[in-house]
Protein backbone atom coordinates (compact mmCIF):
# COMPACT_ATOMS: atom_id res chain seq x y z
CA UNK A 1 0.00 0.00 0.00
CA UNK A 2 1.27 3.76 -0.91
CA UNK A 3 0.52 6.39 1.27
CA UNK A 4 -2.26 9.11 0.16
CA UNK A 5 -0.56 11.76 -2.45
CA UNK A 6 -1.42 15.34 -2.05
CA UNK A 7 -1.62 15.80 -5.50
CA UNK A 8 -2.30 19.41 -6.75
CA UNK A 9 -3.94 19.94 -10.50
CA UNK A 10 -2.89 23.06 -11.75
CA UNK A 11 -5.98 23.97 -14.18
CA UNK A 12 -7.82 26.87 -15.99
CA UNK A 13 -10.59 24.43 -17.30
CA UNK A 14 -11.75 21.29 -16.06
CA UNK A 15 -11.77 19.14 -19.17
CA UNK A 16 -13.13 15.59 -19.32
CA UNK A 17 -9.59 14.41 -18.73
CA UNK A 18 -9.01 16.16 -15.85
CA UNK A 19 -12.43 14.93 -14.66
CA UNK A 20 -11.31 11.06 -14.83
CA UNK A 21 -8.02 12.09 -13.38
CA UNK A 22 -9.32 13.80 -10.08
CA UNK A 23 -12.20 11.04 -9.90
CA UNK A 24 -9.46 8.40 -10.04
CA UNK A 25 -7.83 10.01 -7.67
CA UNK A 26 -10.16 10.61 -5.36
CA UNK A 27 -11.51 6.92 -5.71
CA UNK A 28 -8.01 5.87 -3.93
CA UNK A 29 -8.64 8.50 -1.12
CA UNK A 30 -6.12 10.91 -2.53
CA UNK A 31 -5.88 14.33 -0.82
CA UNK A 32 -6.69 16.51 -4.47
CA UNK A 33 -6.27 20.24 -4.60
CA UNK A 34 -7.31 21.92 -7.46
CA UNK A 35 -5.25 25.59 -8.33
CA UNK A 36 -6.69 27.97 -10.81
CA UNK A 37 -4.15 29.03 -12.02
CA UNK A 38 -6.48 32.35 -13.05
CA UNK A 39 -6.05 33.19 -9.45
CA UNK A 40 -3.06 32.11 -8.10
CA UNK A 41 0.38 34.92 -7.70
CA UNK A 42 3.49 33.47 -8.83
CA UNK A 43 6.30 35.01 -6.52
CA UNK A 44 9.84 34.49 -7.41
CA UNK A 45 11.05 33.96 -3.67
CA UNK A 46 7.76 32.01 -2.27
CA UNK A 47 5.68 29.71 -3.41
CA UNK A 48 1.91 30.38 -3.48
CA UNK A 49 -0.10 28.88 -0.21
CA UNK A 50 -1.97 26.58 -2.79
CA UNK A 51 1.19 25.00 -3.25
CA UNK A 52 1.69 23.99 0.48
CA UNK A 53 2.79 20.06 1.26
CA UNK A 54 1.60 19.25 -1.83
CA UNK A 55 3.75 15.99 -3.19
CA UNK A 56 3.15 16.61 -6.80
CA UNK A 57 1.91 18.90 -8.70
CA UNK A 58 0.11 18.05 -12.47
CA UNK A 59 0.21 21.14 -15.06
CA UNK A 60 -2.96 20.33 -16.67
CA UNK A 61 -2.98 24.03 -18.29
CA UNK A 62 -4.91 24.52 -21.23
CA UNK A 63 -2.95 27.31 -21.93
CA UNK A 64 1.01 26.27 -23.70
CA UNK A 65 2.34 30.06 -22.30
CA UNK A 66 0.53 29.26 -18.72
CA UNK A 67 2.57 26.07 -18.98
CA UNK A 68 5.71 27.12 -19.85
CA UNK A 69 5.35 29.91 -16.55
CA UNK A 70 4.17 27.29 -14.57
CA UNK A 71 5.84 24.21 -14.77
CA UNK A 72 9.54 26.75 -14.27
CA UNK A 73 8.06 28.32 -10.89
CA UNK A 74 7.41 25.05 -9.74
CA UNK A 75 10.81 24.13 -10.29
CA UNK A 76 12.12 26.89 -8.79
CA UNK A 77 10.46 26.10 -5.45
CA UNK A 78 12.04 22.90 -5.34
CA UNK A 79 7.78 21.05 -6.12
CA UNK A 80 7.87 18.28 -8.47
CA UNK A 81 5.64 18.71 -11.14
CA UNK A 82 4.31 16.66 -14.18
CA UNK A 83 5.28 17.11 -16.49
CA UNK A 84 9.09 19.43 -16.17
CA UNK A 85 9.99 22.60 -17.59
CA UNK A 86 12.06 21.10 -19.86
CA UNK A 87 9.29 18.99 -21.23
CA UNK A 88 7.25 21.97 -21.53
CA UNK A 89 9.19 23.97 -23.36
CA UNK A 90 10.40 21.27 -25.80
CA UNK A 91 6.67 20.39 -26.34
CA UNK A 92 5.47 23.84 -26.76
CA UNK A 93 6.61 24.24 -30.29
CA UNK A 94 6.96 22.69 -32.98
CA UNK A 95 10.48 23.16 -34.08
CA UNK A 96 11.68 22.51 -30.70
CA UNK A 97 9.58 19.04 -30.76
CA UNK A 98 11.42 18.54 -34.12
CA UNK A 99 14.80 19.22 -33.24
CA UNK A 100 14.34 17.24 -30.04
CA UNK A 101 13.04 14.23 -31.99
CA UNK A 102 15.48 14.17 -34.73
CA UNK A 103 18.82 14.63 -32.17
CA UNK A 104 17.30 11.42 -30.70
CA UNK A 105 17.60 9.30 -33.84
CA UNK A 106 13.70 9.11 -33.86
CA UNK A 107 12.28 9.39 -37.71
CA UNK A 108 10.10 12.23 -37.83
CA UNK A 109 9.24 14.04 -41.33
CA UNK A 110 11.62 16.41 -43.04
CA UNK A 111 10.89 19.77 -41.88
CA UNK A 112 12.32 23.11 -42.23
CA UNK A 113 11.98 26.57 -40.86
CA UNK A 114 12.12 30.23 -42.38
CA UNK A 115 11.23 33.46 -41.05
CA UNK A 116 10.24 35.22 -44.12
CA UNK A 117 7.59 34.67 -46.91
CA UNK A 118 9.68 34.70 -49.35
CA UNK A 119 12.09 32.38 -48.23
CA UNK A 120 9.17 30.03 -47.15
CA UNK A 121 7.58 29.81 -50.36
CA UNK A 122 11.32 28.26 -51.51
CA UNK A 123 10.88 25.39 -49.08
CA UNK A 124 7.48 24.68 -50.54
CA UNK A 125 8.76 24.68 -53.61
CA UNK A 126 12.01 22.52 -53.08
CA UNK A 127 9.61 20.02 -51.20
CA UNK A 128 6.86 19.74 -53.66
CA UNK A 129 3.34 19.85 -53.48
CA UNK A 130 0.97 18.93 -51.04
CA UNK A 131 3.19 19.64 -47.96
CA UNK A 132 1.67 20.93 -44.79
CA UNK A 133 2.56 24.16 -43.03
CA UNK A 134 1.79 24.32 -39.19
CA UNK A 135 1.93 27.10 -36.32
CA UNK A 136 4.60 26.69 -34.57
CA UNK A 137 2.52 26.72 -31.31
CA UNK A 138 -1.26 25.35 -31.28
CA UNK A 139 -3.39 22.38 -31.31
CA UNK A 140 -6.27 20.32 -31.58
CA UNK A 141 -5.36 20.72 -35.87
CA UNK A 142 -5.81 24.06 -35.87
CA UNK A 143 -4.53 26.56 -38.24
CA UNK A 144 -2.80 23.67 -39.84
CA UNK A 145 -2.96 24.00 -44.13
CA UNK A 146 -2.31 21.59 -46.55
CA UNK A 147 -0.19 23.55 -49.14
CA UNK A 148 -1.57 22.10 -52.84
CA UNK A 149 0.04 24.09 -55.31
CA UNK A 150 2.50 27.61 -55.44
CA UNK A 151 -0.89 29.98 -55.35
CA UNK A 152 -2.19 28.40 -52.31
CA UNK A 153 1.47 28.55 -50.60
CA UNK A 154 1.51 32.39 -51.77
CA UNK A 155 -2.02 33.46 -50.37
CA UNK A 156 -1.40 31.88 -47.29
CA UNK A 157 2.21 32.91 -46.55
CA UNK A 158 0.74 36.32 -47.42
CA UNK A 159 -2.11 36.22 -44.61
CA UNK A 160 0.02 34.73 -42.13
CA UNK A 161 2.41 37.34 -42.58
CA UNK A 162 -0.07 40.07 -42.44
CA UNK A 163 -2.49 38.77 -40.11
CA UNK A 164 -0.77 36.56 -37.50
CA UNK A 165 0.79 37.99 -34.42
CA UNK A 166 4.50 37.45 -34.22
CA UNK A 167 4.28 33.29 -33.72
CA UNK A 168 3.23 33.39 -37.67
CA UNK A 169 6.42 34.98 -39.00
CA UNK A 170 7.60 31.64 -38.41
CA UNK A 171 7.39 29.24 -40.93
CA UNK A 172 7.18 25.79 -40.24
CA UNK A 173 6.86 23.71 -43.21
CA UNK A 174 6.93 19.87 -43.56
CA UNK A 175 6.59 17.09 -46.03
CA UNK A 176 3.08 15.46 -46.74
CA UNK A 177 3.40 11.93 -44.90
CA UNK A 178 1.12 9.67 -46.73
CA UNK A 179 -0.06 8.35 -43.52
CA UNK A 180 -2.56 5.60 -45.01
CA UNK A 181 -5.91 7.91 -43.97
CA UNK A 182 -4.85 7.69 -39.94
CA UNK A 183 -2.57 8.38 -37.57
CA UNK A 184 -1.28 6.91 -33.88
CA UNK A 185 -1.78 8.36 -30.69
CA UNK A 186 0.55 6.81 -27.34
CA UNK A 187 -0.47 7.46 -23.90
CA UNK A 188 2.99 6.94 -22.53
CA UNK A 189 4.37 7.44 -19.11
CA UNK A 190 8.27 7.37 -18.85
CA UNK A 191 8.24 5.70 -22.57
CA UNK A 192 5.60 2.94 -21.00
CA UNK A 193 2.89 2.91 -22.92
CA UNK A 194 -0.46 2.73 -21.41
CA UNK A 195 -2.46 2.09 -24.48
CA UNK A 196 -2.78 3.23 -27.86
CA UNK A 197 -5.25 4.49 -30.52
CA UNK A 198 -5.57 4.85 -34.26
CA UNK A 199 -7.43 8.24 -35.55
CA UNK A 200 -9.24 8.01 -38.95
CA UNK A 201 -10.55 10.05 -41.32
CA UNK A 202 -11.05 10.49 -44.84
CA UNK A 203 -9.85 14.03 -43.82
CA UNK A 204 -6.11 14.73 -44.21
CA UNK A 205 -6.41 15.91 -40.19
CA UNK A 206 -7.06 13.31 -38.38
CA UNK A 207 -7.33 14.44 -35.41
CA UNK A 208 -9.63 13.00 -32.51
CA UNK A 209 -10.39 16.71 -31.17
CA UNK A 210 -11.60 17.31 -35.42
CA UNK A 211 -13.65 14.26 -35.15
CA UNK A 212 -11.59 11.57 -36.55
CA UNK A 213 -12.75 7.88 -36.22
CA UNK A 214 -10.76 6.46 -33.03
CA UNK A 215 -9.90 2.84 -32.38
CA UNK A 216 -7.86 0.47 -29.94
CA UNK A 217 -4.13 -0.38 -31.90
CA UNK A 218 -0.94 -2.72 -30.98
CA UNK A 219 1.54 -1.33 -30.57
CA UNK A 220 4.72 -3.34 -32.24
CA UNK A 221 8.68 -4.08 -31.21
CA UNK A 222 9.10 -1.05 -33.42
CA UNK A 223 6.69 1.27 -32.29
CA UNK A 224 7.41 0.36 -28.50
CA UNK A 225 11.00 1.28 -29.28
CA UNK A 226 10.12 4.79 -30.63
CA UNK A 227 7.76 5.44 -27.77
CA UNK A 228 10.26 5.43 -25.67
CA UNK A 229 12.64 7.20 -27.50
CA UNK A 230 10.77 10.19 -28.01
CA UNK A 231 9.77 10.23 -24.34
CA UNK A 232 13.13 10.22 -23.23
CA UNK A 233 14.07 12.90 -26.43
CA UNK A 234 11.78 14.96 -24.56
CA UNK A 235 12.52 14.31 -20.72
CA UNK A 236 9.68 11.59 -19.71
CA UNK A 237 6.77 11.93 -18.04
CA UNK A 238 3.01 11.76 -18.64
CA UNK A 239 3.21 12.36 -22.42
CA UNK A 240 1.25 11.74 -26.06
CA UNK A 241 2.97 10.54 -28.75
CA UNK A 242 1.71 11.07 -32.19
CA UNK A 243 3.10 8.85 -34.99
CA UNK A 244 1.85 8.33 -38.90
CA UNK A 245 2.69 4.98 -40.82
CA UNK A 246 4.73 5.41 -43.59
CA UNK A 247 4.56 1.61 -45.28
CA UNK A 248 7.77 0.02 -43.81
CA UNK A 249 8.63 1.97 -40.95
CA UNK A 250 6.37 4.99 -38.77
CA UNK A 251 7.28 8.81 -37.75
CA UNK A 252 6.56 10.05 -34.77
CA UNK A 253 5.05 14.29 -35.51
CA UNK A 254 5.22 14.88 -32.02
CA UNK A 255 4.86 14.39 -28.64
CA UNK A 256 2.77 16.10 -26.55
CA UNK A 257 3.30 17.18 -22.81
CA UNK A 258 -0.45 18.54 -21.54
CA UNK A 259 -1.76 14.99 -23.45
CA UNK A 260 -5.56 14.38 -23.62
CA UNK A 261 -6.59 11.22 -22.65
CA UNK A 262 -10.56 11.20 -22.81
CA UNK A 263 -10.99 9.25 -26.27
CA UNK A 264 -8.35 7.07 -25.56
CA UNK A 265 -9.94 5.87 -22.03
CA UNK A 266 -13.25 5.65 -24.14
CA UNK A 267 -11.74 3.16 -27.00
CA UNK A 268 -9.54 0.88 -24.78
CA UNK A 269 -9.39 -1.64 -22.49
CA UNK A 270 -7.09 -0.38 -20.06
CA UNK A 271 -8.45 2.15 -17.35
CA UNK A 272 -5.94 5.21 -18.06
CA UNK A 273 -6.74 7.43 -15.61
CA UNK A 274 -6.18 4.65 -13.04
CA UNK A 275 -3.19 3.92 -14.64
CA UNK A 276 -1.78 7.29 -14.44
CA UNK A 277 -2.35 7.61 -10.27
CA UNK A 278 -0.72 3.96 -10.22
CA UNK A 279 2.59 5.90 -11.54
CA UNK A 280 2.00 9.21 -9.40
CA UNK A 281 1.83 6.49 -6.40
CA UNK A 282 4.75 4.78 -7.36
CA UNK A 283 7.16 8.09 -8.46
CA UNK A 284 5.45 10.85 -5.44
CA UNK A 285 4.75 8.73 -2.58
CA UNK A 286 6.77 9.67 0.71
CA UNK A 287 10.63 8.30 0.02
CA UNK A 288 9.65 7.86 -3.62
CA UNK A 289 11.35 11.08 -4.82
CA UNK B 1 -21.02 6.10 -8.85
CA UNK B 2 -23.09 9.06 -10.02
CA UNK B 3 -25.92 8.65 -12.30
CA UNK B 4 -24.82 10.45 -15.30
CA UNK B 5 -28.65 11.25 -16.16
CA UNK B 6 -28.93 12.99 -12.55
CA UNK B 7 -29.20 16.86 -13.01
CA UNK B 8 -29.89 20.07 -11.01
CA UNK B 9 -31.68 23.21 -11.91
CA UNK B 10 -28.93 26.31 -12.62
CA UNK B 11 -30.08 29.80 -14.44
CA UNK B 12 -27.48 30.78 -17.52
CA UNK B 13 -25.98 34.17 -16.98
CA UNK B 14 -26.79 34.99 -20.82
CA UNK B 15 -30.57 34.43 -21.12
CA UNK B 16 -31.09 34.44 -17.14
CA UNK B 17 -33.36 31.20 -17.80
CA UNK B 18 -33.11 28.21 -15.88
CA UNK B 19 -31.12 25.34 -17.29
CA UNK B 20 -30.35 22.00 -15.98
CA UNK B 21 -26.63 20.95 -15.63
CA UNK B 22 -25.16 17.76 -14.18
CA UNK B 23 -25.47 17.21 -11.20
CA UNK B 24 -22.14 16.49 -10.41
CA UNK B 25 -20.29 19.37 -12.30
CA UNK B 26 -16.86 20.51 -10.91
CA UNK B 27 -15.71 24.14 -10.56
CA UNK B 28 -13.89 24.85 -13.45
CA UNK B 29 -15.74 22.83 -15.57
CA UNK B 30 -17.53 24.11 -18.87
CA UNK B 31 -20.70 23.30 -20.20
CA UNK B 32 -22.42 24.12 -23.31
CA UNK B 33 -25.80 26.28 -22.23
CA UNK B 34 -28.72 24.37 -23.97
CA UNK B 35 -30.13 27.53 -24.77
CA UNK B 36 -27.92 29.46 -26.97
CA UNK B 37 -24.82 26.76 -26.89
CA UNK B 38 -22.66 29.23 -25.04
CA UNK B 39 -19.97 28.03 -23.18
CA UNK B 40 -20.33 28.41 -20.03
CA UNK B 41 -17.81 28.04 -16.79
CA UNK B 42 -19.16 26.93 -13.44
CA UNK B 43 -17.45 29.35 -10.74
CA UNK B 44 -19.13 27.76 -7.99
CA UNK B 45 -21.07 24.86 -6.92
CA UNK B 46 -23.01 24.72 -3.96
CA UNK B 47 -25.49 26.16 -5.64
CA UNK B 48 -24.18 25.73 -9.08
CA UNK B 49 -23.31 29.18 -10.63
CA UNK B 50 -22.40 29.62 -13.94
CA UNK B 51 -20.57 32.15 -15.45
CA UNK B 52 -19.70 32.68 -19.73
CA UNK B 53 -16.72 30.93 -20.37
CA UNK B 54 -13.52 32.64 -21.52
CA UNK B 55 -12.72 32.57 -25.75
CA UNK B 56 -10.66 29.87 -26.72
CA UNK B 57 -6.93 30.97 -27.42
CA UNK B 58 -4.55 30.19 -29.87
CA UNK B 59 -2.24 28.79 -27.88
CA UNK B 60 -4.32 26.43 -26.13
CA UNK B 61 -4.29 22.71 -26.75
CA UNK B 62 -2.45 19.94 -25.83
N1 LIG C 1 3.37 15.91 -42.24
C1 LIG C 1 2.13 15.44 -42.22
N2 LIG C 1 1.63 14.73 -43.27
C2 LIG C 1 0.37 14.26 -43.27
N3 LIG C 1 -0.48 14.43 -42.26
C3 LIG C 1 -0.07 15.11 -41.18
C4 LIG C 1 1.27 15.65 -41.11
N4 LIG C 1 1.41 16.26 -39.92
C5 LIG C 1 0.24 16.12 -39.29
N5 LIG C 1 -0.66 15.43 -40.02
C6 LIG C 1 -2.05 15.12 -39.64
O1 LIG C 1 -2.57 16.25 -39.00
C7 LIG C 1 -3.00 15.96 -37.69
C8 LIG C 1 -2.59 17.06 -36.73
O2 LIG C 1 -1.19 17.17 -36.73
P1 LIG C 1 -0.36 17.59 -35.44
O3 LIG C 1 -0.49 16.52 -34.42
O4 LIG C 1 1.00 17.97 -35.88
O5 LIG C 1 -1.18 18.88 -35.01
P2 LIG C 1 -1.64 19.43 -33.62
O6 LIG C 1 -2.50 20.59 -33.93
O7 LIG C 1 -0.44 19.66 -32.77
O8 LIG C 1 -2.52 18.27 -32.97
P3 LIG C 1 -2.55 17.69 -31.48
O9 LIG C 1 -1.70 18.56 -30.63
O10 LIG C 1 -3.98 17.72 -31.08
O11 LIG C 1 -2.00 16.31 -31.59
C9 LIG C 1 -2.37 14.64 -37.33
O12 LIG C 1 -3.27 13.92 -36.54
C10 LIG C 1 -2.12 13.99 -38.67
O13 LIG C 1 -3.23 13.21 -39.05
Amino acid sequence: MSDSLTVGILYSRIRRDEKLLLEALRERDHDVRKIDVRKERFDIEKPPEAFEDVDVLIDRCLSTSRSLYITRFAESYGIPIVNSAETAQVCADKAHNSLALKEAGVPTPRTEVAFTKETALEIVESFGYPCVLKPVIGSWGRLMAKIDSRDAAEAIFEHKATLGHYEHKVFYIQEFVEKGGRDIRVVALDGEPVAAMVRSSDHWLTNAAKGAETAEFELDDRALELVKKASDAVGGGLLGVDLMETGDDYTVHEVNHNVEFKALDGVVEENVPARLVDWLEENYAEGEQ
Amino acid sequence: MTDDSETVVATDPVTGEEIDVPADVEVGEIIDSPITGAELEVVAVDPITLEEAPELEEDWGE
